[in-house]
């Protein structure tokens, strides 16, 4: 659906040129749900203009929904849904309006678009609030009006720029879960740019981690997170002593990357958790060493982040909440 | 066939925000009819003013200066519009869309044409009203005349905010246009009463050209020669303002 290579964007400002983006590539497979995950400036929303024909790449080439970039872009636009980061709805025109005109401005026949009109407001809530002023809707209302603004004309492929910004927990998984529904009912590709962890584990597929302007990484969460710590095992002990042993026991597996004892509780870091706890028990149950209490800990996308581009995302200083 | 349709759809989407917004169609004429109101009048009772525009009454030599006016002023501020737009994220929801760049000028300039045409139309009853009489086909010719000069500046104002891109740019860069723009275009007096250096700097100014013809047509006077050099000046203009705004439309990063 989506192949790029070597995108790269600059822009010239008075304080010299910024290097948004600084060559990225990759591929997006049909019916894919793909994250972008960055921390603020890291380049997302100029890869996604790019990537929507907004913005003309400083070089490289893209090509999108089967349509080069530049050669092509109308053919790229009637593909793709865009939801912008900032959102685009005129606060005086009524939700039904912006609805049916954005039906139109993509091509729908005027007689199909009451239907379409009335389908996208279902799905997203908004059919109730069809004939309030966009500008008289929530931030949450109106984050779902922007959403449903880039689906109404069904595209194979969605652009949804940090989509869930300024919703509440509830309205969040609530999108989610639309999102979740357009992969798996319509086949809909999605690529999407986050910077919530949470969010990135919940609905991709796949995640691209970008800092400063290049892919640092890229794999499913779950590979992410085996690549970088692997799992961490904690076996508590009756006393220093038995730890020893079992530490003798156990610290010559395979699958053990790192261990350390900390009093009479001996610290793991394995590859497969789930199946190594197991294994280890059985090993330190033949040697009639009962443990008081065992803990499997799987690592967060945040220590995935922190060691590809090495910062959290938690301790954002650009972020004031 | 694409860009006539796209074109109705975004002059749709325009009409209906201006309908909305009665009070902004009412007090944009406001300006041209306060001169006509509170201006006019001195002027007819100036010594000689029977022979201040040669050869017509006060109200047809000065009437299509106001009609001018209010093209001008009317589309000028445009532009602000758009720059809204660009801050809400519209303008870039509909170029994601496959419509016709072209069209997303050509509909919005449609809407401001059709708001000017309305506020001529009032405009041109008040006069009545104060004692202007012009045969029907020269203020047809007029009315014409100003619609092509509205889309021209419409279209010059949204090239200039889309490179301006806010305001606090985009109104000074306005106000230093404006201003020596319609003191140079003889909207008020006639530049035959100027010194050489001014009338030689007024002939700079299209508007000039535009001001004279529309005079002419107000007595009738189809054939004269500023007439003529009226409607070339005029269909230059939009020849190139139009081109200029479809340039700025289609950038790739408008
Ligand atoms: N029009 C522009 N002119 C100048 N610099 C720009 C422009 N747009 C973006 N930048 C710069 O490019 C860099 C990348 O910006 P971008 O908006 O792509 O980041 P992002 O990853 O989307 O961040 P966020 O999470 O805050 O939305 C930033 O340093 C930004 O200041
Ligand atoms: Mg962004």
């Amino acid at each position: 659906m989506i192949e790029s290579s070597q995108l790269t964007r600059k822009f010239s400002t008075k304080q010299g040129t910024v290097e948004a983006v600084r060559g990225v590539d990759f591929e997006v497979a049909e019916g894919e749900t793909v994250g972008f995950l960055g921390a603020n400036g890291a380049g997302k929303t100029t890869t996604l203009r790019m990537l929507t024909t907004l913005l003309g790449p400083s070089s490289g080439t893209a090509t999108v929904a089967g349509h080069d970039l530049r050669d092509e872009p109308i053919e790229v636009r009637k593909r793709i849904g865009y939801v912008a980061q900032a959102g685009g709805t005129d606060p005086q025109t009524s939700v039904r309006e912006e609805l049916a005109l954005q039906a139109r401005l993509y091509r729908v026949p005027a007689s199909e678009v009451p239907e379409r009109v009335r389908r996208v407001s279902h799905q997203l809530d908004l059919y109730d609030l069809l004939d309030r002023e966009a500008g008289a809707l929530s931030g949450g209302q109106r984050r779902r009006l922007d959403i449903a603004l880039g689906l109404i004309h069904r595209p194979p492929l969605v652009f949804l720029d940090e989509p869930t910004s300024g919703l509440d927990p509830q309205a969040r998984s609530a999108l989610w879960e639309h999102i979740r529904r357009l992969r798996d009912e319509l086949g809909t590709t999605i690529f999407l740019t986050t910077h919530y962890l949470d969010e990135a584990d919940a609905l991709c597929d796949r995640l691209l981690i970008i800092d400063q302007g290049r892919i640092v990484t890229e794999g499913s969460p779950e590979e992410l997170k085996n690549r970088v710590a692997g799992d961490l095992i904690t076996i508590e002990l009756q006393s220093g002593e038995l730890v020893d042993r079992a530490k003798a026991l156990l610290g010559s597996r395979e699958d053990v990357r790192e261990l350390a004892t900390v009093g009479s509780t001996l610290r793991l870091t394995v590859e497969r958790g789930e199946q190594a706890v197991l294994d280890m028990l059985r090993v330190l149950d033949g040697a009639e060493l009962q443990p008081i209490a065992i803990n499997l800990a799987r690592p967060s996308l945040d220590q995935v982040f922190l060691a590809f581009t090495g910062r959290s995302l938690h301790d954002d200083p650009g972020a004031t909440t | 066939m694409e860009l006539l349709l796209d074109t109705r759809l975004i002059f749709g989407r325009y009409m209906r925000q201006l309908m909305r917004n009665k009070i902004a169609l009412t007090f944009g004429v406001l300006q041209p009819l306060l001169y006509l109101g509170f201006f006019g009048p001195l002027l007819t009772r100036m010594p000689g003013s029977g022979a201040l525009y040669d050869g017509q009454s006060v109200w047809q030599g000065f009437v299509p200066g106001m009609l001018v006016m209010l093209g001008l002023f009317g589309s000028a501020f445009a532009g602000f519009g758009i720059i809204g737009e660009l801050r809400l994220g519209v303008v870039e929801r509909m170029r994601v869309t496959p419509a016709s760049r072209l069209a997303l000028l050509m509909g919005r300039i449609g809407t401001d044409v059709v708001r000017i045409e309305m506020q001529a139309v009032l405009l041109l009853l008040a006069a009545f009203g104060f004692g202007l009489r012009a045969p029907v086909f020269g203020i047809l010719i007029s009315l014409g005349i100003l619609g092509l000069i509205t889309g021209c500046i419409a279209s010059l104002s949204y090239a200039i905010a889309l490179f301006a891109r806010e305001e606090n740019s985009f109104a000074p860069l306005l106000n230093a246009v404006l201003l020596p723009l319609v003191l140079l275009s003889g909207i008020l007096l006639p530049m035959s009463l100027a010194p050489g250096w001014l009338n030689a700097l007024a002939h700079m100014s299209p508007f000039l050209y535009v001001v004279n013809g529309l005079r002419d047509a107000f007595v009738g006077d189809y054939g004269s020669s500023a007439m003529l050099v009226g409607l070339f000046v005029t269909f230059v203009f939009t020849a190139v303002s139009l081109t200029v705004g479809a340039l700025t439309f289609r950038r790739e990063n408008a």
